[in-house]
């Protein structure tokens, strides 16, 4: 069983007011998130990232397509039992404690009396909070607060946990207390599904991650299917004719010349070497080296999302492709 | 499990009221009138009684409807303006769940509050009676702690809770607390007004369509006036039992179909 399913999910949302005309947030989105393990859902700003969350959670309605969690339609109160969510930049009630606000929500999972107790409880502590679990809410930072956020996510022990930009206006140390809770989740054989803009979180987190553009889904898989197919190959060779070089152009993503005859071919990711090493070896070329380039997970975002932007560890600079 | 979900949303809206500044300021002003008017009916010689139920009756009145309005416009779009509600709605709380509960929740602030200003009430009364001397108490038209009042408050608090059920339709309506206050207002004072409207074409001269229109909106809005029962009670006057009951029954009944019309709106709604 996948525990998130989106099939052709789509949002509209009316623009203007005399004469609305529909914005699409969300374009016939389909992947699945497979049970155990930690989910990314990346993109810039205004990807659609934050709007597919609040359709899983039926805070917004789809204009096409659907959603299941946990094996049920995305609004079945069912579902919702056995998920935690966190959203963007939380906020809650000023006047409670975090110890109130947690039986709350405990509460509103069914849970009671000194189970109840227990679990709010134990979930502040877990976010280390427990030394301050009857200060009111309005004393908390927004570093506190998003860790109240973060138990009230997992006081109902969720098979589930979708957190929306958890790591979201955290300082250091907030941010990596994040992620290590993240992953004891994961260590848990819990499925986490988060979104996010921080790219080096998802590449330390995410056992797999989609990326999202203009609300459709540019790119998903692991994390090491995405960096080896943005990488590409380098190729060196020397004694390279000049004819093959200009022939080369429309093969290659760039070609850097090194010294006389000597250059360096891109190789686009996905693209074979061989029968380029092939053709330079026909041409009277010499091959130095080959070279997978290993690229980070913001390479692979930027030319997933089409901007194609490469930083080389090798020679240290950034190059644009035409 | 339905009914603990409610109980515990209605019992955190009454806590985050109890704990709300604005309610003590309403109730403790409203305390001060009612003592005030002890001060004001000693300046009528033999009406005291009448004054201080009447004022008293006016003044929990009034602070009710104050509560009511300023605390009922929020319910529901005080929640989404800082964004609690995107938690609580991931919680296993359907929408229906969530109406009810925050309608009772503060229909249960409204009649504690009701109930401890009728207490003060009773107890000057009460105080008055103790000190009267028996020539006082046969000018009276009603005893001092008339239990007749009672029944004046209990259509107050009618009155309110079918308030509240129309400020938690315009909360659920609308995102702006400004404009749910606009809208309750509005329904309030044409509701007092109602009986008036619905006999519009008798009173004044104008186009037929104009004079249906009118009266079809005093049959629509909640006929705010038929709970008031205070002119009766203070001057000792008859109530058929047959029209409280039938008041209230009209009461409970609008009530529950606005709060019903606040579960389909907040069933619709989204939440960006």
């Amino acid at each position: 069983m996948f525990p998130v399913r989106v099939l052709g999910l789509t949002k509209d949302f009316p623009q203007g007011f005399w004469r609305p005309r529909p914005h699409r947030a969300v374009d016939g989105l389909s992947f699945d998130i497979p049970e155990g393990g930690v989910f990314g859902l990346l993109g810039p700003n205004g990807a659609g990232k934050s709007t597919t969350l609040k359709l899983l959670l039926d805070l917004l309605r789809p204009t096409a397509g659907r959603a299941e969690i946990l094996g049920r339609p995305a609004g079945d109160v069912g579902a919702r039992q056995r998920l935690g969510f966190l959203p963007e930049n939380p906020t809650f009630y000023d006047h409670l404690t975090a110890e109130e606000l947690l039986e709350y929500f405990a509460g509103l999972f069914g849970y009671r009396g000194e189970d109840r107790r227990a679990r709010a409880g134990a979930a502040l502590d877990r976010v280390g909070l427990g030394a301050d679990r009857r200060r009111p809410l309005r004393q908390y930072s927004k570093g506190m607060v998003q860790r109240v956020g973060l138990a009230q996510a997992i006081v109902n022990d969720p098979a589930l946990v979708i957190l929306d930009e958890p790591m979201s206006g955290l300082d250091p140390i907030g941010r990596r207390d994040v992620r290590e809770m993240i992953l004891a989740l994961r260590d848990e054989g819990r499925t986490v599904l988060f979104s996010s803009h921080i790219l080096s979180d998802a590449e330390q987190l995410c056992s797999r991650v989609g990326i999202l553009a203009k609300g459709r889904l540019v790119a998903e898989g692991t994390v090491g299917e995405l960096t080896r197919h943005a990488g590409g190959t380098d190729v060196t060779a020397s004694d390279v004719p000049t004819a093959f070089v200009d022939r080369a152009a429309a093969r290659v993503r760039k070609t850097s010349r090194i010294a006389d005859g000597r250059y360096r071919f891109e190789l686009a990711p996905g693209e074979r070497p061989e029968p380029f090493i092939a053709d330079l070896a026909a041409a009277g070329a010499a091959l130095v080296s080959v070279a997978p380039v290993g690229a980070s997970l913001e390479d692979a975002f930027l030319h997933a999302l089409g901007n194609d932007v490469r930083v080389d560890d090798t020679r240290g600079d950034r190059s644009a492709a035409s | 499990m339905t009914v603990r979900r409610i109980a515990l949303v209605a019992w955190h809206v009454f806590k985050e009221h109890v704990r709300d500044r604005v309610l003590y300021a309403i109730a403790g002003f409203a305390l001060l009138l009612v003592a005030a008017s002890i001060l004001l009916g000693q300046l009528t010689a033999g009406e005291d009684v009448k004054i201080i139920k009447d004022l008293g009756l006016a003044v929990i009145e009034g602070a009710g409807l104050l509560m009511t309005i300023f605390l009922g416009v929020g319910l529901v779009s005080r929640e989404i303006d800082r964004r609690s509600i995107i938690s609580l709605l991931a919680k296993p709380l359907p929408r229906w769940q969530f109406i009810v509960g925050k309608y009772l929740g503060l229909v249960l602030t409204i009649v504690v509050n009701v109930a401890a200003m009728t207490v003060a009430l009773f107890l000057m009364l009460k105080y008055l009676d103790w000190r009267a001397l028996p020539v006082e108490r046969a000018a009276w038209d009603a005893a001092a702690a008339d239990p007749h009042l009672l029944l004046a408050t209990l259509m107050i608090a009618i009155e309110l809770a079918l308030l509240t059920a129309v400020a938690l339709f315009f909360s659920a309506f609308s995102s702006s607390a400004l404009l749910s206050l606009a809208f309750t207002i509005g329904i309030y004072v044409t509701g007092v007004f109602s009986l008036d409207l619905r006999r519009f074409g008798d009173t004044v001269e104008a186009p037929s369509i104009v004079s249906h229109v009118v009266a079809a909106i005093g049959w629509i809005v909640p006929a705010f006036s038929a709970f008031d029962l205070k002119a009766q009670v203070v001057h000792g006057l008859p109530v058929p039992a047959s029209y409280v009951t039938l008041t209230a029954g009209y009461g409970v009944i609008y009530a529950a179909a606005a709060v019903v019309a606040a579960i389909l709106v907040f069933s619709r709604r989204e939440f960006t």
